[in-house]
């Protein structure tokens, strides 16, 4: 197998934009001045932040279930420890952003009710000082996260345009409708 | 002897219904509030009022109240959102600095609920009001608590950006629990 599933390339990209938006907003919002826009900005924000924590379970579920292809075996160990410890990270950071950020908004006072329908229970209570704390917490595991995802995207890069291998296209969704057909 | 008896007991029995409770106990009592923003519901309370009471469960007639709430000690949820509501879309807290409700008349509901009707003045503007609570007592002082929603359009509170109800919705719940001790001295 040299592809990875459609599901998993389904995955990997609807998350790739959804993080990006949800990780570009959340940076935006918080300098913005209060007003009904804001409050909906950060609304939007944490449904979407919800619908990723609930995708990145789907894609956990699935990524135990079907292994992905192999790296190539010409890559260097410690590229190859680098590759898989960063997608590790990267699974850990999909389920750990959203859960700091709903324990933040408990924390803050501010429940979060999912597309303003589905209240979602508070596990802490209001407490300013610790709602500050993983207000901290939440930002330092996204700026972690937006160095590993310029990593990701870097030896993504490197190994389309330098070493010219699969693992760029492997990922990629262009090609599969021409392989079904083929 | 038997009728000097049973007036005793009238009178005992009347004396203990006749307790007017007419002393508010601030650091027992507090007034809060419930409103939804993005159909989430947030809390917020006044930390400073000045209530007074004068109330006999027996003789709900004769009651009287009032409480004034001092906006500027408003927590809203946030740092962000008491600064906020202390501007002119808002509270206007400047020139409105407190929020007044005066009851005019009690009404006995059944049981131990009560009603007081009267005129909450807030940022100006008045609107009659009735708030049902109900009337316990705890050893030596009595317990009034209730709540009441406000319409806050109806006090222009949150014009311009805000007066859509889309963000933050026009229904606000204001929550009060009022304790006061008997005291047959201040009659």
């Amino acid at each position: 197998m040299t592809r990875y599933t459609g599901t998993a390339i389904a995955l990997h990209w609807l998350m790739a934009i959804l993080i990006l938006g949800i990780c570009g907003v959340g940076l935006y919002m918080t300098g913005l001045p209060l007003s009904p826009t804001k409050l909906q900005i950060y609304s939007w924000h944490k449904w979407a932040g919800v619908t990723a924590f609930l995708l990145a379970l789907v894609r956990i579920a699935w990524r135990a279930r079907h292994r992905p292809p192999a790296l190539p075996v010409a890559m260097p160990h410690w590229q190859q420890i680098a590759a898989h410890g960063g997608h590790a990270l990267l699974y850990v950071l999909m389920v750990a952003i959203p859960l700091t950020g709903w324990l933040m908004s408990s924390a803050k006072g501010f429940q979060t009710v999912y597309f303003g329908v589905l209240p979602i229970p508070d596990l802490l209570a209001k407490d300013k000082e610790l709602g500050d704390l993983l207000r901290d917490v939440h930002a330092t595991l996204n700026y972690l996260m937006i160095a590993i995802v310029a990593g990701h995207v870097g030896a993504a890069l490197k190994h389309h345009f330098i070493d010219r291998d699969d693992i760029l296209t492997r990922m990629a969704p262009r090609h599969s409708r021409k392989e079904q057909s083929a | 002897m038997r009728f000097a008896t049973a007036a005793l007991a009238v009178l005992a029995v009347t004396t203990a219904h006749a307790e007017e409770y007419n002393a508010i106990q601030a650091d027992k009592s507090a007034v809060a509030f419930v409103y939804r923003q993005m159909n989430v519901p947030v809390d917020g309370r006044f930390g400073k009022f000045a209530a007074q009471l004068k109330f006999d469960p027996a003789k709900p007639a004769a009651a009287s109240a009032s409480i004034d709430l001092d906006l500027a000690s408003i927590d809203a949820g946030s740092a962000e959102a008491n600064d906020e509501v202390a501007g002119k879309l808002w509270f206007n807290t400047k020139a409105h600095p407190t929020a007044r409700f005066v009851a005019s008349s009690f009404r006995p509901l059944g049981g131990n609920r009560y009603e007081a009707v009267g005129k909450l003045t807030i940022k100006g503007r008045t609107q009659d009001m009735t708030a049902p609570f109900t009337f316990s007592t705890q050893g030596r002082a009595g317990i009034a608590e209730g709540a009441l929603t406000i319409r806050r359009a109806d006090f222009g509170i949150g014009e311009g950006i805000w007066a859509d109800f889309g963000t933050v919705a026009n229904e606000v719940q204001i929550k009060f629990r009022l304790l006061a001790e008997a005291q047959p001295n201040k009659k």
